[in-house]
């Protein structure tokens, strides 16, 4: 139960911080410190995105930045997607679903550090002064 | 008239692209697919980032609520793993978009994306 726990507070204080979807990091954390196959894990990494994704949306939409009518139609219109990609990974074997979300998790490493690189060190909160242009 | 019409359409059928990818992207590895809609709706449909990001996370709320659903029916989900996991999370999150506002995340996220990387081999040799 701690582990769940503490699980998710890892995974969220990573996602906000670095802009990572929670998803990439549910997944691994349940099967590497929960004990949970490929399967549960992607299956619970799904319920536990909900909560985060609900509070997430509460927020920006309070300032302004959801636009609603699409992301009403996004949602509708991908839930037969949804149920086709969950038919997909109950089709792969649970060594081939976990072969694949290992590579997905080195893409999304690269991107990460592919950001980072590009971003510069104008990252700095802003007001940098002049010691942010110098580089 | 015509012409917005046609745009109109337009515009769904390339959210209904979007979000079918995403919907399979999630169903597939247990994700949210914020990381095919963000770009693509920047892409086609000339959304900012941040825009982008809050509508993502919105649709995500169904394409997550939905595709859990579907993989209780196969009986993969472990309800109370799933809400320890994804209650905290939301703490977690709150605290890490107030970290970020006020440290350089640059070298976190060098190291985290290391992290990610032996995670994965982790996964595939275990």
């Amino acid at each position: 139960m701690t582990g769940a726990i503490l699980v998710g507070l890892a995974a969220g204080v990573v996602a906000g911080l670095l802009g990572v979807g929670g998803g990439v990091l549910f997944v691994p954390g349940l099967v590497i410190f929960m004990g949970l196959s490929q399967h549960q894990a992607e299956a619970t990494s799904l319920l536990a995105i909900v909560p985060v994704a609900i509070v997430g949306t509460l927020r920006q939409d309070r300032y302004g930045n959801v636009v609603r009518a699409d992301a009403l139609l996004l949602g509708l219109l991908s839930l037969a997607g949804a149920g086709a990609g969950v038919a997909l990974a109950n089709a792969l074997s649970g060594a081939v679903l976990r072969d694949a979300f290992a590579a997905l998790m080195v893409i999304v490493a690269v991107q990460l550090v592919r950001r980072t690189l590009a971003q510069g060190p104008s990252q700095e909160p802003e007001g940098g002064g002049p010691a942010a242009s110098q580089r | 008239m015509a012409l917005a019409a046609e745009e109109g359409s337009h515009r769904s059928l390339r959210l209904m692209v979007i979000g079918t990818l995403a919907g399979l992207f999630s169903g597939l590895f247990g994700v949210g697919g914020g990381s095919v809609m963000v770009p693509l709706l920047m892409l086609w449909l000339g959304y900012r980032e941040r825009a982008a990001t809050a509508t993502s996370l919105a649709a995500i709320v169904f394409i997550a609520a939905f595709a859990a659903s579907v993989q209780g029916l196969y009986g993969n989900v472990r309800v109370l793993d799933g809400l320890l996991v994804g209650v905290p999370a939301v703490g977690g999150v709150l605290i890490g978009t107030w970290l970020q506002q006020r440290m350089r995340s640059r070298s976190i996220a060098l190291l985290f994306a290391a992290v990610l990387v032996v995670s994965a081999v982790e996964l595939v040799v275990r």
